[in-house]
């Protein structure tokens, strides 16, 4: 089997995977960053988002061998010596999420919005997220947990 | 009140661990040398089975073993259950099908179970379940569930003639009721559609069962919602494993709105294989998988007449509905359609006279069950649909024909003509509330300003009533339920003071962890940071029910507050000797006994360390400060309210957008505001839902479930919907010590009907069902002119 090599949350990694090895299963299986989830098999659900050197990427739709030598995070690098990152506590804020399978992917959606969009209006972040399927919150929660993390990261 | 206790919108406890991404849900366990597991699935809605040969598939790399249904019938394994008898009209006995865990000989549905493949990787099992070759003899389906029980239709059971499995009313009252009919001023007839959904919780539903040989025992991971039952089912009724050699752990589980109360196939065939193979076998499901193999809810055919007096007063109401089963019966699918339905048909108003009756089919599609709900959506629908429609053909505001008819709070505790006793309740105070969040007032001008743009604008209500607190044990037997449905708790002091609170509900983003030890916290005065409440484990705490049926607070809250008090009742005796008073001149607050009168004090943790080292104690008193309870309700609880729909058509594309939405609720006393406000709007969002996107949609000649794939099945998604304006009203339950009644599920059963009446006001026709897409919508806007 072919071996991939990334960084992943800032450490270098590498293994063996097959030829169809996902991206997400390298990281849930072979590194066992169960973090981020499979809600689906069809590229619709948007709980296995992470970003891919910077942009915010449906794991479940590149091969892991795809991800050679790329930087990779996912929702466990995201905080920084166990303290919740801004998006992470406006979720928590402004209760988000309620069964926390769609969040991971929910939250690295939503940095990569703000990251390119740092004022969003609700339309705006809405349309964003259309990409990642929550059953449990309405959306309602976690449009404002979106407001609120673009203020404080310096919207 | 403690801070942080009842009333407090603290934030969540199980937050940082779930937005870190160290929850740990099924898929994310893995036992040492674990196979996998898939299994091959019935491709044809109605076959019968000829052969199975796995040569080949045996052969292929990886594979451990291949088990079919006569391997399961081998070792004895019992079919799957329905633990609610129904009788029809004329006293005979559901007709329930056997079951089997994995087919044998006949399937009756896409994605029937017919053998699983247990291999060393995943991808292994899956490819060798390909080469799996079954033989089927491929039979016609029926798939309707208007014509499942048509003379000449395929016939899916022989113990279900005419495939049919029960033919029953709420009461014998039929001739009484056509009685008031015929004295009617005024009848309103609608014949609805409740369309069929798929419960899509985000996490698939996982299994991983393990098999310990040094004891004999089994445990199984699972995404349950409530794992002592399951232990239970898998016990008492599968034989799998003694209740004691089995152990059942549901960790963090991702959603479920009852699709994961149930005990299906896939669990029950790893855990029995893991035995076999002595090797922990896991198995997650696909979504494709989830689609066809999660049992679905709804699916109602439906005729609804009301009958109403010159004044426009309600006199009786008729509904004849039938409910479509799949193709199997599944844990509760018998009482869904009935105790769930007809119960609640009366609604928030006083007709007098109701006569309910509901045929249930079998159909080639995926089995059906409760899902988020259950019962009281449909209930709410048909009732809410009829009496829109009544107050339109009587030209009379609809809020005003509501107000009119509402049961008054000086009425309660109010006797239904349909079972219940609603506790308590001020129907007219929640629509008034929403009346005036909505501007009501205002909506002629906004429709005005609508029409000038070219749109149509309407304004849908559903004044809801739901059945929670699932439920006094002894009613439900009455009724032909097969369990108790108390709740139990354990509430243990620890010897430094800090408290472990065992509950035997569920929770799947409910929020338990938070809301309970809320409950503790205000009860025992101990910093809610200082409660850990432990669930999903029946290896820890006591055996519970579980969570569904908005049942967790009302019965399981109650619960612990039972075993609190008793906790609290220990503790005076104990402070009682330490501080050298009386026992009944103890007081306790905020945490604290004093002897009344005076300044001596002594805090419940220093109580709990003297029960601990009880160096100097009273004699007679058992060391330790740990108790138990069990709490059966007195009565259901019934959370109502009302919500108002406002939406704008355009009627060149068919297109509804929801441009207002007004919740106004009453769920008794609230634990946390914070938490009650998400549950309604994630129910909201379901009934949009089924409102205006959602229907699995089977071709009715195949029986393939034509749209199984998110790409296919439309779940609403952030720019579908709009932002919720929600409040609540607040009549405390005198039936549980807390006054709750249960949010979680009000959305959902209140909301299809406020959007549709909205949607039919905007078109000026009843003429269109659920889901409201934008293909029918265009087509009712063009036939209503």
């Amino acid at each position: 089997m072919p071996t991939v090599s990334m960084t992943v949350n800032g450490q270098a990694v590498s293994g063996e995977v097959e030829d169809r090895t996902l991206l997400v299963q390298f990281l849930r299986e072979n590194l066992r960053l169960t973090g981020t989830h499979v809600g689906c098999d069809t590229s619709q659900c948007g709980a296995c988002v992470v970003h891919v050197n910077g942009d915010s990427m449906k794991s479940c739709s590149m091969l892991a061998l795809q991800a050679e030598g790329a930087e990779v995070t996912t929702i466990e690098g995201l905080a920084s010596n166990g303290e919740l990152n801004p998006m992470q506590q406006a979720f928590m804020d402004n209760h988000g999420l309620q069964c926390g399978f769609c969040t991971p992917g929910m939250v690295m959606s939503a940095m990569d919005l703000v990251a390119k969009n740092p004022n969003p209006d609700e339309a705006t972040i809405r349309e964003n997220l259309e990409g990642n399927l929550c059953r449990c919150t309405g959306y309602h929660n976690i449009v404002k947990a979106v407001q609120q993390a673009a203020k404080t990261m310096g919207g | 009140m403690a801070e942080n206790g009842i009333g407090a919108s603290l934030k969540r406890k199980e937050d940082p661990r779930l937005l870190l991404g160290k929850g740990s849900y099924v898929d994310d366990i893995n036992r040492p040398g674990q196979a996998y597991a898939a299994f091959v699935r019935s491709p044809h809605a109605h076959a019968n089975i000829k052969s199975i040969n796995s040569t080949a598939a045996a052969a292929a790399p990886g594979v451990v073993a291949i088990f079919t249904g006569d391997d399961m019938a081998a070792d004895e394994v019992g079919p799957l259950i329905c633990g609610w008898a129904i009788s029809s009209k004329d006293g005979s006995p559901m007709n329930m099908p056997h079951h089997t865990c994995l087919a044998q000989g006949k399937v009756t549905y896409v994605g029937d179970h017919v053998a699983i493949v247990i291999a060393d990787t995943q991808e292994q099992a899956k490819d060798a379940a390909e080469l799996v070759e079954v033989d089927y003899e491929e039979l016609s389906a029926v798939v309707g569930t208007a014509d499942a029980d048509a003379a000449g239709a395929p016939q899916l059971h022989e113990n279900a003639p005419n495939n049919t499995c029960f033919d029953w009313h709420l009461a014998d009252n039929k001739a009484d009721v056509d009685a008031a009919f015929a004295g009617a001023a005024h009848v309103t007839k609608l014949d609805i559609l409740n369309n069929r959904l798929v419960p899509n919780a985000m996490e698939p539903r996982a299994a991983v069962g393990d098999y310990e040989r040094s004891t004999d025992s089994l445990t199984l991971y699972t995404t349950s919602q409530n794992p002592h039952v399951a232990r239970l089912v898998l016990s008492a009724f599968f034989g799998i494993a003694p209740e004691h050699k089995l152990r059942v752990v549901a960790p963090d589980v991702g959603g479920g709105f009852g699709s994961k109360i149930y005990v299906y196939s896939e669990e029950t065939a790893c855990l029995w294989a893991a035995r076999k193979i002595d090797r922990a076998v896991k198995w997650t499901a696909d979504r494709a998988e989830s689609f066809v193999s999660d049992a679905h809810g709804r699916d109602h055919v439906t005729t609804v007449e009301l009958a109403l007096d010159g004044d426009a007063k309600f006199l009786a109401m008729r509904c004849s509905t039938k409910a479509n089963l799949g193709g199997y019966m599944s844990l509760f699918s018998s009482a869904v359609p009935t105790y769930m339905y007809a119960t609640l048909l009366a609604g928030q108003y006083t007709t007098p006279q109701i006569y309910a009756e509901v045929k249930t089919v079998f159909t080639n599609t995926t089995p059906v069950d409760a899902y988020r709900g259950a019962g009281r959506p449909e209930a709410t629908y048909a009732l809410e649909r009829v009496v829109e429609a009544a107050a339109r053909e009587l030209n009379i505001d609809p809020a005003e024909l509501r107000r009119r008819n509402l049961i008054q709070p000086d009425q309660f505790p109010y006797e239904t003509p349909v079972v219940h006793t609603y506790d308590c309740g001020d129907y007219g105070a929640s629509l008034d509330k929403a009346i005036e969040i909505a501007d009501y007032a205002g909506f002629a001008a906004r429709r005005d300003q609508s029409k000038a743009g070219g749109k149509l604008r309407g304004i849908g209500f559903s004044n809801y009533i739901e059945a929670c607190g699932i439920a006094p044990s002894a009613a439900v037997g009455a009724l032909g339920g097969g369990v108790g449905l108390w709740e139990a708790a354990q509430v243990r002091f620890n010897p430094t003071g800090n408290v472990t609170v065992f509950t035997g509900t569920h929770a799947h983003g409910q929020g338990h962890e938070t809301a309970f030890a809320q409950v503790v916290a205000d009860q025992l005065g101990v910093p809610v940071e200082n409660v850990e409440v432990v669930h999903g484990d029946t290896d820890k705490g006591p055996f519970g029910m579980g969570t569904y049926g908005s049942r967790s607070i009302a019965v399981g809250g109650s619960a612990i507050v039972k075993a609190g008090e008793k906790i609290i009742a220990k503790g005076r005796k104990i402070a009682a000797h330490l501080l050298e008073a009386a026992e009944d001149d103890i007081e306790f607050t905020d945490g604290n006994f004093t002897v009344a009168g005076t300044d001596k004090a002594l805090n419940i943790g220093e109580v709990a360390f003297a029960a601990y080292v009880p160096h100097n104690y009273p004699e007679g008193v058992e060391p330790g400060l740990d108790e138990s309870a069990f709490y059966d309700p007195l009565n259901f609880s019934f959370p109502s309210g009302t919500h108002i729909c406002e939406v704008e058509v355009d009627p060149d594309t068919g297109t509804v957008e929801i441009v207002n939405y007004t919740a106004v609720d009453d769920f008794g006393t609230l634990i946390n505001p914070m938490i009650v406000a998400g549950q309604v709007h994630g129910g909201i969002v379901q009934g949009v839902g089924q409102a205006l996107t959602e229907g699995a949609a089977y071709d009715p000649d195949s029986g393939q479930l034509v749209n199984g794939s998110f790409m296919d099945y439309t779940m609403p998604r952030a720019d579908n919907v709009p932002s919720f304006n929600i409040d609540t009203t607040e009549t405390p339950s005198p039936l549980n010590p807390l006054g709750v009644k249960g949010c979680g599920e009000a959305g959902a059963i209140a909301a299809p009907a406020a959007v549709m009446n909205a949607i039919t006001d905007a078109l000026g026709t009843e003429n269109i069902d659920m889901p409201a897409t934008p293909e029918k919508v265009w087509r009712a806007a063009q036939a209503a002119g």
